[in-house]
């Protein structure tokens, strides 16, 4: 066994530390199962004093090493290069403290998203960023991806709901960041705020703290049906204008529809229809009341087809649950899923959906379409056979375009699932060369050798030879199976 | 796809999986150990790896998938609908044709599973031995002096006396005169490990139908469902004991089991077998609860004063997707309060012979269904099926808690 190999064993242990190359093919890739790589090992830490020792050992050897939460990031964030060394985070699941009447509790990372609301709800509290991973997904993964959710329409993303951090940089050192009081200094830098977002690239976080909202009063879910995916759009266009703030407006189409309805998540969405807006709406009882009114009458004037509404948490359970499981459910759609993630103007919402059905026809791609309507933030579906290269190529060469579309509507390539490295050719799509010089020196700030999960986010010339390939990939199916 | 249908390859099933994870938290080794290889998601890959080749060494993965229950539950989270136990049973049996595993511990359970456990006559006889050893002192001594794993010995059940391991009487059985006939007459499967270890929930079970006016007919050449032996990865052996138990069971419509496991088993012969004959089978294949709640009660069960709770078999929540009806039945029980429990279909780690072979965990993930139930604070478990009786049990009493456990059927039985 190789040097470090053998450190790391010394220092976890046997069982904590992976190296079997066989065994390490079930880390090759996150939910973007485009980009594979097999990680040089994997190593288990279970506290913040295990993750120091092993990102100093490696620091000693300049070896490159990967965080990973649960790897259900979309854009290939947790997926190591070959050379690289991936800290497997899920050990550390505890909840250090919860602070009830200050409302924040401090975490390890790999505390699942869903645990934490599990492990306050008795005390009337919930975490509110909620991923449709958030069974899955860790709050250190969602901290480094700035993950959103369905209620991150009213409530903030992740940014807005972490209040400081422990986080320990690629020399080993530890590093504090913000305070739970969320005092930060006058003028200075809200250093919470810059590490939320890097997708890895800073640093490892091992203890957050987040903020715990309090329950409401009461919470109303409407779900209605339309018969044109236009009608549903406008209808979240008159709902903002009539000056509301749902917590949630969701919409999935009607491919989505039937693939969910399939699947063990059905929900009950009729299948007839050509898109359904999930709207839910919570507050005092009162405001929630009359609100619910106006969402009703802003169904009808746009024609809606049938309208549900769940009062008691078991109905609405039910209703969501279609929603969560979409992503997962598309996979009876075909062996392969490429979910994309971008924004653009609410307003122009409508304009979006008609060109990505055309870009869809253009490549011959199956595209399903299920998305954050308040937001703007699509997420156009593609399902694909990731064994058929052409089939690949055009589905890559699909996403670019509706991409670009994002950009062109004046919106852009990420609304929540990172760059990572399956938009690391879309960058310049918004950004220019001093824009990514600035990107690059906040960067090197944190992590001056670009060992800390190289080759993400930022297209970089000076990335190692390993993480280049990536892009340069993209291009040469673009090159060849697209454009003969 | 999940979609197409005519029985795909292990390898297309794999590819039903798109990566989403969204089974993971429903994993019980994955809650004990945190490790990608060890989540549902992790073993598809590897196994769709190693179908593609792309595994170096067979026997670097096959840990993995020996830590794997067998339990279900990822299939119950799966939205894609991945056919996870037909991926890892056709997997272990392609393992094992490969490469068998050696070495004694191999050898014995392969020995045990074929050569004692499809035997019902021989098991018989081990039951007695063991029985005996007990009655003399030689099972305590046995673990004294270590023969058997403290952790296993500890664990074991008493065997129970010769009178309750008396196998049921094979052949027709008529309702009392008394009972009003419902003109309906099913078979009775009785299995392996349930008629030694619990020979009384056969009786009630017998008791029960009859009583409802059923005539049931106990097959004298039925045999063990196979269940163990698929698990194990010796899918040839398991299909000889199907072939048998479609030829016995050929002239009912409906076979009745009240063993989860085994009942999942024999739905599955259809995979198994690959033909009509095992589609058909399958197709009368019920479970107790089910049936019955299906043509409803007839005669009312005897009262039962006790806080209980009902916990899910994985072969009979996820595997046959039987979850209300064992729940209704319960509910008509007079006296019987039944109670919610955190995690009712979360698996107990007994999974066949899995508490044997990786003690530990199992140990773990059977800790974890002894805190739900204490703190549900109840005097009485539930559950249709033996390994998870004796699981469920053996760690009550470990960790000194005054609980009983009993099949749902045993709680139907009419007054005497
Ligand atoms: C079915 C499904 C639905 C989804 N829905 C949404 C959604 O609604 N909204 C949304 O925003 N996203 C969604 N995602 C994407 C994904 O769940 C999020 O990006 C999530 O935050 C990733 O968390 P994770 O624990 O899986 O992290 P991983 O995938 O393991 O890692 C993600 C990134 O974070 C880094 N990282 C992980 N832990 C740490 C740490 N402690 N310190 C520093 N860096 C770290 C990794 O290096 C990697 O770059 C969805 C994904 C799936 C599969
Ligand atoms: S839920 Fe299904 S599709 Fe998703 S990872 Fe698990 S097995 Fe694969
Ligand atoms: S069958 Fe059970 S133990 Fe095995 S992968 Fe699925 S959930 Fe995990």
């Amino acid at each position: 066994m190789p040097r470090l190999e053998s450190a790391l064993v010394r220092l976890l242990g046997p069982q904590r530390v992976l190296t079997s190359p066989d065994a390490l093919l079930a880390w090759e890739c996150d939910g973007f199962t485009v980009h594979k790589s097999r990680p040089r090992a994997v190593v288990l830490p279970e506290s913040t004093a295990e993750v120091q020792a092993v990102v100093r050992l490696l620091a000693d050897a300049q070896v490159p090493f990967v965080p990973r939460g649960a790897g259900t990031c979309l854009s290939g964030g947790p997926t190591a290069g070959t050379t690289a060394v991936v800290l497997d985070l899920s050990r550390m699941r505890r909840v250090l403290r919860i602070e009830t009447a200050d409302l924040f509790a401090v975490v390890e990372p790999g505390v699942v998203n869903a645990d934490l609301t599990a492990a306050v709800k008795h005390l009337g509290l919930h975490y509110a960023p909620d991923p449709s991973s958030q069974t899955v997904c860790t709050i250190g993964g969602n901290f480094a991806e700035n993950s959103g959710g369905p209620h991150c329409f009213k409530y903030g993303m992740t940014q807005d709901h972490v209040l400081a951090a422990l986080v320990v940089l690629p020399d080993g050192s530890l590093a504090r960041l913000g305070s739970p009081a969320g005092s930060r200094l006058p003028g200075s830098v809200d250093l919470t705020a810059l590490f939320c977002g890097s997708e890895g690239t800073f640093g490892i976080a091992t203890e957050i703290t987040v903020r715990l909202c309090r329950d409401q009063e009461s919470v109303r879910t409407l779900l209605a049906s339309f018969a044109t995916m236009t009608a549903a759009c406008r209808t979240v266009g008159d709902i903002v204008a009539a000056g509301l703030v749902p917590a949630a407006l969701e919409i999935l189409d009607q491919a989505t529809i039937r693939a969910v309805e399939a699947s063990v998540y059905r929900a009950g969405y009729p299948a007839d229809a050509a898109a359904v807006l999930l709207v839910e709406l919570d507050g005092p009882t009162a405001v929630v009341g009359e609100e619910a009114a106006e969402v009703r009458a802003a169904f009808a004037r746009n024609g809606a087809l049938r309208i549900e509404e769940a009062t008691d948490p078991n109905e609405r359970k039910r209703l969501w649950k279609g929603r969560k499981g979409a992503f997962g459910a598309m996979g009876r759609l075909n062996t392969d899923l490429y979910v994309l993630d971008g924004v653009v103007p609410r307003t122009r919402l409508e304009e979006a959906l008609a060109g990505i059905t055309a870009i869809g026809a253009k490549h011959g791609v199956l595209m399903t379409n299920v998305f954050h309507a308040g937001d703007g933030n699509l997420h156009p579906n593609i399902s694909y056979d990731g064994r058929d290269a052409a089939a690949t190529a055009r589905t890559i060469a699909a996403g670019h375009e509706i991409l670009q579309l994002c950009v062109d509507l004046g919106g852009s390539i990420s609304g929540e699932h990172g760059i990572g490295t399956e938009k690391l050719d879309h960058v310049r799509m918004m950004y220019d060369a001093a824009d990514l010089a600035v990107m690059a020196k906040v960067r090197a700030v944190w992590n001056p050798d670009d060992r800390c999960n190289p080759g993400k986010a930022l297209p970089s010339r000076s990335a190692c030879a390993e993480s280049a390939k990536w892009p340069a990939m993209t291009a040469r199916i673009l090159r060849d199976e697209v454009r003969p | 796809m999940a979609s197409s249908s005519e029985s795909p390859s292990p390898y297309a099933r794999t590819l039903d999986c798109v990566h989403c994870g969204l089974c993971l938290p429903y994993c019980p080794t994955h809650q004990v150990l945190g490790v990608e290889a060890d989540s549902p998601r992790g073993r598809i890959y590897l196994m769709r790896a190693l179908a593609e080749g792309r595994v170096q060494d067979p026997t670097a993965i096959r840990p993995f998938l020996d830590r794997c229950l067998d339990c279900r539950a990822c299939e119950t989270a799966c939205p894609s609908g991945v056919k996870y136990g037909e991926i890892l049973e056709d997997t272990k049996a392609r393992l094992e044709r490969d490469r068998p595993q050696r070495g004694l511990r191999a050898f014995l359970v392969r020995f045990l599973l074929w050569h004692v456990v499809a035997r019902q006559r021989r098991l018989r006889v081990l039951f007695a031995v063991l029985r005996l050893l007990e009655i003399t002192g030689l099972r305590w001594l046995a673990t004294k002096l270590r023969v058997v794993p403290a952790a296993i010995a500890k664990l074991a059940p008493p065997v129970p006396p010769a009178i309750e391991r008396s196998p049921l009487p094979t052949g027709e059985h008529h309702p009392p005169a008394t009972v009003a006939r419902r003109g309906e007459r099913v078979a009775l499967f009785t299995g392996c490990i349930m008629e030694p270890m619990f020979g009384r929930v056969h009786r009630a079970t017998l008791q029960v139908l009859l009583a409802n006016g059923f005539q049931v007919v106990v097959p004298a050449a039925q045999r063990c469902c196979g269940a163990l032996l698929v698990h194990a990865g010796q899918p040839d052996r398991a299909r000889e004991l199907a072939r048998a138990n479609v030829r016995a069971f050929a002239d009912v419509d409906v076979v009745l089991n009240n063993s989860a496991g085994c009942g999942c088993a024999m739905k599955e012969y259809g995979h198994l077998l690959g033909d009509a004959d095992g589609a058909a089978f399958a197709a009368k294949c019920r479970d107790i609860s089910e049936f019955l709640a299906e043509r409803g009660l007839s005669t009312a069960p005897a009262e039962c004063r006790a806080r209980a709770a009902y916990d899910d078999p994985c072969h009979l929540c996820h595997g046959q997707g039987v979850r209300s009806q064992p729940r209704q039945l319960l509910a008509q029980v007079p006296g019987l309060e039944l109670v919610a429990h955190d995690k009712p279909e979360d698996c107990c780690g007994s999974a066949g012979i899995y508490n044997l072979l990786q003690p530990e965990l199992a140990g773990e993930i059977g800790r974890k269904k002894i805190e739900s139930l204490a703190r549900a604070g109840v005097d009485l478990v539930l559950t249709g099926n033996p390994g998870c009786m004796l699981q469920i049990d053996s760690h009550l009493r470990a960790a000194g808690h005054k609980v009983r456990v009993r099949h749902p059927i045993e709680l139907l039985v009419p007054p005497q």
